[in-house]
């Protein structure tokens, strides 16, 4: 019987365009890539140029430092572009299609064992490790493996599709070769998930309780000079298909949803999808919308021409608003204004019934003013204006007795959400891990 | 609106870096924003965010303190008619006698703060902060009627730069603003902000036989015969409603505990005070009177008053509302609120008993406590640090 935890501070944000369970294939999508930048942590190299012949599962990028971790390529076909930013800083690789994939499998003597074949399909990529969110150094032993089975983020659809249901099991039998202390599998009620390798618990309550770092700090948080590993079952059931059949799962289900999404409902296509085809006819209207690869809380920013990003699981399409005029909008007592404050009237409407948002942040960035703001929304036994001061500081010695080891950006983005100063949360400290990291390296 | 908005969207430029009138780019920003809500929309992080912001938040306090601030002119008003023996007592003869007595001081303490402020956010090329929203009305609020503009204007400006600004503006200061003024008037003029002549705007006119402008704590501290009553201004007892309701000389804002309490309500419904500082900051002001008035000694004739009046006189109950709970000079931890609360509650009362230099403490305690908030917070903190060392320390 699993653990029930309930979490108490946290909100789920009304917005509107929830996916309906409807999933659809993907028939247009003729173009995916893969973005290093989506992977922090592993310097990556491309091991492809452009107009190269790869198959679906060939590796695109490997990561300097031991040429073991792969991103690869979704489909076969031919590499169309590897862009460069600046300082040949690599942007993504795409690929375009050329045929239907069928079972990718890696050849065996890629995977002569457990850790390199994950290595090796790319799913690897596909965790990450605490500290400082990154994706985990293959030759470092986690204390413990944490799995989470359900995504609360506003709008987020079903983490784990009935096909990857079946694999989850064998997925979590394999992260525990992995590490010498336990997998934990967070879970939300009446999920009806079970399993005998992992210790399963129960997280009851609003946002963020499908986030695995708000789990691993109610069921056993990391100290200083502990790594744990994090990853989505999704991922650890595509391990586990991996292991038992060598195949490697490419698919990705992905909610398209938001206000300006006509129809908000799944659909099945491979990770790295191209946005256009992804959305087209879709949209409610084509200008002055932000489309976000992911929730509206730690996704990406993406053009129409972009691709689909890591977590490759949720678009959310919302207003831009950037030509809205919004007069003496500080006196407002319009109800749809959204707040989870009692200075506006939305309150009183009650946040059972969704809100449009648009991307505007409402407001001039300011010192941080109000106090235990972030608190009430941030479910962990930190303080956390006092670690965003350290981090802002530079503080080594702060941010470390602080907790800055149990936490990642996107623990940090309801806070950001709620912030009347409008301090960019998520972005500090992400900093502040780089800092730190490359400091202590 | 859209008309304006064009209006104004096409001088913009000129306001902009090298135009014609750049260096006033702040004010300009300052206005705009006022008038319209800024469309910037989110960079990195969330895409959307809640419509809460500063502007609002000051003006939700602004608001809270409508009914203390139209109810002391209204009191201005009246205790000059009973000072003076004028017979009208119409509502609107009131007010504005009080509304024209207090005016210039609000003006003046707004054109200096603000003035101030622009040009500061100019030179570092911020935008205008809205921090002296607030101080700006509640300032005059707790000086008293007689203030003359000029005073005001000096301790303003000394506030505002050597309080907030030296340290980077609305969320960097560590003492009050509003109640740095107010200490500055105190012990820079302390013959014009204190004593029975200060109080009541008599505005030229003859006072009526009988008369003591005294506030109830001044007519306290300067007893030497032990008597405890407390009288108005034509010498009548003052009953615990008129305490309560504020009818009495005084801090012009500050009077009527009725008006603080219908203001701590749009705070606390709102979340903008925290519930814990008024709380505990009651709970220590009543536990200190209490205390006090069990060990009542002629020594020190405020030990008299009962615990409600105590809490109901002078600016205590102001102070606990609209003070102790400025987010930016309190403690920031939750526990740490408790504490500075409790402390500031109890620690007014003992300076208005047992120093009779001072007939109010609650400014002091504030400003106090404001000083010793950052401590509190820091072994607050701590105690969360030592935790955390502790638990790796089990684990490993």
């Amino acid at each position: 019987m699993a653990e029930k935890i309930r979490i108490k501070k946290g909100f789920n944000i009304p917005l509107a365009g929830a996916p309906s369970s409807i999933v659809t294939d993907d028939r247009l999508t003729s173009v995916f890539a893969i973005s290093p930048d989506d992977f922090p942590g592993p310097v990556w190299k491309a091991v492809v140029k452009t107009d190269d012949k790869v198959n679906a599962g060939d590796p695109l990028l490997i990561d300097k430092a031991s040429g073991k971790i792969c991103l690869v390529s979704p489909v076969s076909g031919k590499v169309i572009d590897v862009h460069r930013g600046e300082r040949r800083h690599i942007e993504y690789i795409s690929v375009a299609k050329d045929s239907e994939n069928g079972a990718v499998i890696i050849s065996s003597e890629d995977s002569k064992n457990v850790k390199d074949q994950i290595l090796r399909s790319g799913l690897w990529a596909m965790m990450r490790q605490r500290p400082f969110d990154v994706v985990p150094d293959p030759g470092v032993a986690p204390r413990d493996i944490f799995v989470t089975a359900f995504d609360s983020a506003p709008l987020a659809g079903e983490l784990l599709s009935d096909d990857l249901k079946k694999w989850l099991e064998e997925g979590l039998k394999v992260l525990s070769t992995l590490t010498s202390g336990k997998v934990y599998l967070g879970i939300k009620p009446d999920s009806g998930i079970t399993s005998n390798v992992a210790e399963v618990y129960e997280f009851e309550g609003p946002h963020p309780a499908g986030n695995v770092g708000t789990q691993i700090a109610a069921i056993k948080p990391v100290n200083k000079g502990e790594t744990v590993w994090t990853i989505d079952a999704a991922s650890a059931a595509k391990i586990g298909k991996l292991v038992k059949t060598g195949e490697i799962d490419l698919t990705a289900t992905v909610a398209i949803t938001g206000p300006d999404v006509k129809d908000p409902h799944l659909v099945r296509t491979l990770i790295g999808a191209s946005i256009d085809s992804l959305l087209k006819d879709a949209l409610v209207k084509e200008e002055g919308v932000r489309i976000i690869s992911g929730n509206v809380l730690t996704g990406i920013r993406v053009q129409k021409n972009g691709f689909l990003h890591y977590p490759y699981r949720q678009i959310t399409v919302i207003d831009e608003g950037e030509d809205a005029d919004e007069f003496m909008g500080w006196a407002s007592v319009n109800p749809g204004k959204f707040s989870v404050k009692r200075s506006f009237p939305a309150f009183l409407r009650g946040f059972s019934k969704p809100f449009h948002f648009d991307a505007r942040i409402k407001g001039g960035h300011r010192a941080m003013i109000l106090s235990g703001e972030y608190d009430k929304v941030f479910p962990f036994d930190i303080y956390p204006e006092f670690l965003l001061k350290a981090i802002m500081a530079k503080d080594i010695d702060k941010m470390e007795k602080l907790g800055i080891y149990e936490v990642a950006p996107e623990d940090f983005a309801l806070p950001e959400f709620v912030d009347t100063s409008k301090i960019e949360l998520q972005k500090t400290v992400r900093e502040g891990l780089d800092y730190l990291r490359k400091e202590l390296s | 609106m859209k008309g304006l908005k064009k209006k104004i969207d096409s001088v913009k430029p000129q306001f902009e870096k090298g135009g014609k009138f750049s260096k006033l780019h702040s004010v300009f920003d300052g206005f705009y924003t006022f008038l319209f809500t800024p469309n910037e929309t989110s960079k990195s992080g969330v895409h959307i965010h809640d419509s809460n912001d500063s502007k609002r938040t000051m003006i939700m306090v602004v608001l809270a303190l409508i009914p203390c601030c139209l109810f002391g002119m209204w009191n201005v008003g009246l205790q000059h008619a009973l000072a003076t023996g004028d017979p009208d007592h119409s509502l609107f003869h009131l007010f504005f006698y009080g509304f024209w007595a207090v005016l210039p001081q609000i003006l003046t303490a707004y054109i200096v703060g603000l003035g101030i402020e622009f040009v500061v956010a100019q030179l570092r090329g911020h935008e205008i902060q809205e921090g002296f929203l607030v101080s700006g009305i509640l300032i005059p609020m707790i000086c008293p009627v007689s203030t003359p503009c000029w005073m005001l204007a000096v301790a303003v400006a000394f506030a505002v730069i050597f309080a907030k600004e030296v340290f980077g503006g609305t969320g960097y200061n560590f003492l009050n603003v509003a109640l740095v003024t107010r200490a500055f008037l105190f012990f820079a003029y302390p013959s014009q902000m204190s004593g029975d002549n200060v109080f009541v705007s008599l505005g030229g006119a003859n006072a009526v036989d009988g008369y003591s402008g005294a506030t109830p704590l001044g007519q306290l501290a300067a007893s030497t015969t032990g008597q405890v009553e407390v009288l108005g201004v034509t010498g009548d007892p003052l009953s615990y409603a008129d305490m309560f309701f504020g009818f009495y000389p005084g801090s012009w804002g500050e009077t009527s505990t009725f008006c603080i309490l219908i203001g701590l309500v749009i705070l606390l419904a709102t979340g903008i005070a925290s519930w814990r500082i008024v709380l505990s900051g009651i709970v220590g002001g009543f536990f200190m009177s209490l205390l006090a008035h069990n060990f009542a000694t002629p020594l020190y004739p405020v030990t008299y008053l009962t615990p409600l009046e105590q809490l109901s006189l002078g600016g205590f109950a102001f102070a606990i509302v609209f003070m102790a709970t400025d987010p930016v000079t309190a403690c920031r931890t939750n526990i740490g609120k408790y504490i500075y609360g409790f402390l500031i509650g109890a620690v007014a009362i003992i300076i208005r008993c047992y120093n009779t230099g001072y007939p109010e403490g609650a400014m002091l305690a504030v400003l106090l406590m404001n000083c010793f908030a950052s401590l509190i917070d820091y072994c607050v903190v701590n105690s969360n640090i030592n935790r955390r060392l502790k638990r790796a320390i089990v684990k490993n």
